[in-house]
């Protein structure tokens, strides 16, 4: 049951702030925090209570730590199936945390229709912990499209309109089109895979576990693989299908741009993960070398793209896109070292992504601008804000004692023995990402001040905020053990699906 | 007196235990980092000076404590403060390793960098910001001694990266000068060119031997291997690679120069005396890989000769003081290298010990002539102040000495000498030849440095007005290392043996004496030549206006032209591809789909004008169309 509390609450929180608007616009703003912090919590203590080293009975039978069914339309057999292990705690727990944070950093940023934002804040991230929950395919898809309306109304409404006369409506219809037209390829290949089931036993069901031992010819199972590989792909992004992210992210409130970095796209590697990949093991292992070619050219394409970009916020969407690239890539290696370096690089990334887009909000409401050509020589004007930009800049280029190092060196090592010229290339990634952070510390806080009045530092909100960021990419970057040890079941059972020796994959030790 | 001293040490270590000890080492740096940081701007400049210069001091006097224990029990300590990351066979730690080998990178790092940071205190007197300066010069000493007592190599890559990351924000300290930033953009981005193939070396040792420990690691290595192996050459020029990026040599040098733009101390401690030796640390540290890759031992002699020469004409060529400093720097790195080439591990590590005195030394004598003639570092417009600055002078006399290798008396000399005479014993001729005229552009460059800055005449007001330094910051530093880079310097040996193999020369004397000659009198000849050039016949001094001498001194001015050569193959065609790409091609395609679904919208529109005429004009023609095709379609059948 705990389970349902953890979608429940923040769907009621929602609904709360939307009528607390009348208490005035703290009330609104307590209670959005209060339940965002309840949701945090609820997570922690989960972690605290569940074992999640429970070794998989026999090799292919996923363990959860705790599952909550109850019957919703029987006729096709859907459920209302929620399911935890450490790989959806681990998530939540960071949803829970970058919701917090979300409501932090549009204290001050956010003065209209305060209700209906934190209305639309709080239903994406309930239906962002449905998708980390559901284990039935159709609750799956539904919580999947649930998040993305939300999305739509905290970008046209409360978004900036970008640079190059882009509007905020535009970007925020760029995302729907994006994310609907792969979200319906989704649907379609969940219903292939269910009438595939159907044809195979009669009997209709949605079901993770009864759909995981569907047996399928290779072509259609190839297909269907692709249909959910392009789905996630969309959202992770994959480059050619990235478009939607850099208007999006630009454009989103400071709060949309650190759900969509932080945990949105983290929603496209856990589908891949829990989904794509069990659902379809032999037709993903076959795809993997595309998968690793398509990661390959994530990392360089964004990479390059980013030394390009004039608007802060842009600049941060296409790092992301370089940084996924390392996701996928360890995805489809498929060895539980790049798997779980796959988990500490999306929480890394998560971390390192907010901070980012943060620091970026706070100087938009300190500049009015997020134009780099119009910033320069800020270090000494802005008080500790520099010094935590630069903290976060060496995040992001995976500076050791990072988060981010131990996620991208778990990634490269574990698919070295895989594959490794991908990671001798990817490895290339590690200097083209140090040439675009220096590049933007270079731009936006190095030469001659363009004006020497003192800007506001950092107020206390703020900097506890980025504190407790710090502190969190920090302590994973030193001692990820026990994040590892979470997640090390949950990684072990995708492992085994690529143990199966393959032609293609040889399993090297 | 001598006797008391070690027994007290030894009770303080045993009760104590070195194991206590060892983290201190760093987690004193550590501490002075963080409490700078945190400070906000609370802290004056006393302050900041007192934790950034205490926090190096007690970290010295932590390992003066260790060396004195090591001394009385030189049995190598191991201690592992946690599990770094476990998975699997993935089990790296925070674990360190303590032997002579690191016990003398660690003296280095803390003794020589503790007098730098006292030298800073009087050094950046007066500039804003010192908070900030002491906290990366902290952070910096943090990461070093990470990097030289972390047991795996991950541990090894955290402060290697560390290093270069504070190597960047010193570099780039004066912010508000883009040319500064720029620098620092530069010396961070090409040693991460090398940390990649050291990154990927260390891909490859793990996926082979299945452990990232060093010690295994050498263990194992011979037994995995036989020498020249494919894969072991192929491990072993990635390390290198690694080595070549951070220690600055061909070709993946051009940083260092530019480097300069940081303040002196930071030349001094950094790019000088500790930070750029860490790819000849790394390369002694992993001498069991090397030895088994002769190819790639070769290669690392012949990069150090090549780096040598190069360094060493282009040395010639400069008119900045720093520069000329660098660019020596990478020569006598060449040289360790050329050590390491011919298996001389233990020779090289010698060099790089009184390397570091004797540089650090030139390099706060030139941030003593610098500040008191209130920066000005061209050698054009100093000039005559032997008299004003007389600490300061004998800085760069003796430093100078040690640099040349003046015989018997310099620490210089007996490192430099035994590099030459391992090259010999391995049979190398080329190698030495190489070294023996590096020699010669040593002694012609140094004398110019110290002819050029302390004699003739004043050739600025700066100059004129110089201001001699005063206090216990300024003069202790510059007469601790002074003494130092004599013979004295030298009587230091390393604790190596047992750590790093003996190099070819090792009790052979057959040729030791003429060779310490041929040294000697190609050292003392190059001095009297650039006596002869620059002292009396001063128009040397001055780069010639025409002819051959012009084009040299462009060629070496521009240190051969590595830096547009780069820019031509990397950096122009790199933003090339930027502006190309800027607009973002590949969503372009998608852009496109958009404006054709438009442009179909916006002709289907056009037919719906709402005159009746024109719809049942459409439909006679389309029902027309209908049936026609039906029929044809019925006749066809």
């Amino acid at each position: 049951m705990i389970l349902v509390w953890l979608i429940v609450i923040p769907f009621a929180g929602g609904l709360l702030c939307w009528q607390a608007e009348r208490l005035g616009d703290r009330a609104t703003r307590l209670i959005a925090l209060a339940t965002m912090l309840c949701e945090l919590l609820i997570a922690l203590w989960l972690w605290t209570q569940l074992d999640f080293q429970l070794p998989a009975l026999d090799g292919s039978d996923t363990q959860w730590a705790i599952e909550y069914r109850l019957p919703w339309i029987t006729r096709f057999g859907i459920d209302i199936h929620l399911a935890l292990d450490g790989l959806s705690l681990v998530l939540i727990a960071l949803t829970g945390f970058l919701g917090v944070l979300a409501v932090l950093c549009s204290w001050n940023e956010i003065v209209r229709r305060i209700g209906f934002f934190h209305l639309n804040l709080l239903w994406i991230l309930g239906g962002v912990v449905g998708v980390f929950l559901a284990i039935d395919l159709f609750l799956f898809f539904f919580f999947w499209e649930l998040m993305l309306v939300p999305m739509y109304f905290l970008i046209a409404l409360w978004g900036h309109s970008g640079s190059q006369g882009s509007t905020r409506i535009g970007a925020a219809t760029k995302f729907f089109i994006y994310t609907q037209a792969s979200g319906l390829l989704m649907l379609v290949a969940i219903l292939g895979l269910v009438f595939a089931h159907h044809a195979n036993t009669g009997e209709y069901s949605f079901s993770y576990a009864v759909l995981k031992e569907t047996t399928l010819s290779p072509t259609l199972a190839f297909w269907l693989m692709l249909g959910f590989f392009v789905a996630f792909a969309v959202k992770l992004p994959v480059i050619p299908l990235h478009g939607w992210l850099p208007n999006a992210h630009a454009q989103a409130p400071t709060a949309g741009s650190v759900d969509l970095a932080g945990i949105l796209l983290k929603t496209a590697a856990y589908g891949m993960m829990r989904f794509a990949l069990p659902l379809f093991p032999e037709a993903s292992q076959a795809f993997a070398p595309v998968a690793m070619g398509l990661g390959l050219l994530g990392i360089f394409y964004g990479a390059v793209l980013a030394c390009g970009q004039q608007d802060i916020k842009r600049f941060v969407a296409y790092t992301s896109i370089a940084h996924m690239g390392f996701v996928l890539i360890g995805i489809y290696a498929g060895t539980t070292l790049a798997l779980q370096g796959v988990v500490v690089l999306m929480v890394a990334h998560a971390f390192s992504a907010a901070g980012l887009f943060i620091l970026s909000g706070q100087l938009y409401e300190r500049l009015h601008t997020r134009q780099i050509s119009e910033m320069g020589g800020l270090w000494g004007r802005l008080g500790s804000l520099p010094g935590l930009y630069l903290f976060f800049i060496a995040a992001s280029l995976g500076m050791p004692t990072t988060a981010n190092f131990v996620g991208e060196f778990m990634v490269l090592f574990g698919t070295f023995a895989m594959a490794p010229w991908v990671v001798a290339l990817a490895s290339v990634g590690l200097v083209l990402a140090a040439v675009y952070s220096l590049l933007l510390m270079q731009r936006v806080h190095y030469g001659p001040p363009k004006d020497d009045t003192p800007l506001k530092g950092l107020d206390i909100r703020e900097f506890c905020m980025l504190l407790s960021i710090v502190v969190l990419i920090l302590w994973v970057g030193i001692y990820p053990q026990p994040l590892l040890d979470t997640t090390s079941s949950a990684m072990g059972n995708i492992h085994r699906l690529f143990d199966t020796p393959s032609p293609l994959l040889p399993e090297a030790r | 007196m001598m006797e008391l001293l070690t027994t007290l040490s030894t009770t303080v270590s045993t009760t104590l235990s070195t194991t206590m000890l060892l983290p201190l080492t760093f987690l004193l740096p550590l501490l002075g980092t963080l409490i700078l940081a945190f400070s906000r701007g609370t802290l004056g400049y006393r302050s900041s000076a007192l934790v950034g210069v205490g926090s190096i001091g007690l970290a010295a006097l932590v390992t003066a404590v260790i060396a004195l224990g090591f001394a009385a029990d030189p049995a190598p300590q191991n201690m592992t403060l946690w599990t770094w990351i476990s998975v699997g066979d993935f089990t790296p730690s925070m674990g360190l390793a303590l032997d002579g080998l690191a016990l003398t990178m660690l003296g280095v790092i803390t003794g020589v960098g503790f007098f730098i940071h006292l030298f800073a205190a009087w050094y950046m007197r007066g500039e804003e910001g010192i908070t900030r300066f002491y906290t990366y010069m902290n952070l910096f000493v943090f990461s070093m001694v990470l990097l030289v007592l972390g047991d795996n190599l991950l541990l090894l890559f955290l402060g290697w990266e560390g290093v270069g990351m504070c190597s960047y924000l010193l570099i780039s300290y004066y912010y508000q000068n883009s040319a500064n930033g720029w620098a620092g953009f530069k010396a961070f981005i090409i040693t991460r060119i090398g940390d990649v193939f050291l990154a990927i070396g260390m891909f490859l040792l793990f996926s082979r031997l299945g452990t990232l420990d060093i010690a295994e690691i050498l263990t194992l290595a011979p037994k995995a291997w036989q020498a020249g192996d494919t894969t072991v050459e192929l491990a072993a020029f990635l390390l290198l690679g690694g080595a070549l990026g951070k220690s600055a040599q061909l070709p993946l040098h051009t940083w260092l120069a530019d480097a300069m733009a940081g303040p002196t101390p930071v030349s001094a401690l950094i790019h000088a005396a500790t930070m750029v030796t860490a790819g000849v640390y790394l390369i002694a540290r992993m001498h069991g890989i090397f030895e088994l890759a002769p190819v790639a031992l070769y290669a690392t002699g012949v990069i150090g000769a090549l780096t040598l020469l190069m360094a060493g004409f282009a040395a010639l060529a400069q008119t900045d003081i720093k520069r000329v400093l660098a660019y020596s720097t990478m020569s006598q790195i060449g040289y360790m290298f050329l050590a390491l080439g011919v298996g001389a591990f233990d020779t090289a590590i010698f060099h790089l010990m009184t390397h570091a005195f004797f540089k650090a030394l030139l390099f706060l004598s030139a941030g003593a002539v610098i500040v008191s003639c209130h920066h000005e570092q061209d050698m054009r417009r100093l000039g005559g102040l032997w008299r004003k600055l007389p600490l300061a002078y004998m800085g760069f006399v003796v430093g100078g000495a040690a640099l040349a290798a003046l015989p018997l008396v310099s620490a210089g000399f007996y490192s430099k000498d035994e590099i030459l005479w391992q090259a010999l014993a391995a049979d190398q001729q080329g190698l030495l030849i190489a070294g023996l005229v590096g020699a010669l552009l040593t002694s012609l460059y140094t004398l110019r440095l110290i002819i050029g800055t302390f004699h003739g005449v004043a050739q600025s007001d700066n100059a004129r007005h110089a201001e001699t330094g005063r206090g216990l910051a300024h003069g202790l530093p510059l007469l601790v290392l002074a003494v130092l880079s004599t013979f004295l310097g030298a009587w230091i040996t390393p604790p190596l043996s047992g750590v790093l193999p003996p190099g070819p020369g090792e009790g052979v004397h057959a040729g030791h004496g003429a060779l310490e000659l041929m040294a000697a009198a190609t050292a003392l000849a190059g001095m009297a030549l650039g006596v002869w050039l620059f002292g009396l016949k001063r128009s040397w001094l001055r780069p010639a206006k025409h002819g051959m001498g012009a084009g040299l001194w462009q060629l070496w001015h521009h240190a051969w032209g590595f830096d547009i050569l780069y820019d031509w193959t990397l950096v122009r065609p790199y933003r090339g591809l930027v502006a190309l790409l800027k607009s973002d091609v590949i969503e372009g395609f998608f852009r496109l789909l958009a404006k054709l679904v438009r442009l179909v919208h916006l002709g289907l529109s056009r037919t719906q004008t709402g005159r009746l005429r024109g719809y049942a004009a459409t439909m006679v023609i389309g029902a027309t169309l209908i049936l026609l095709s039906l029929a044809l379609m019925t006749q066809g059948t």
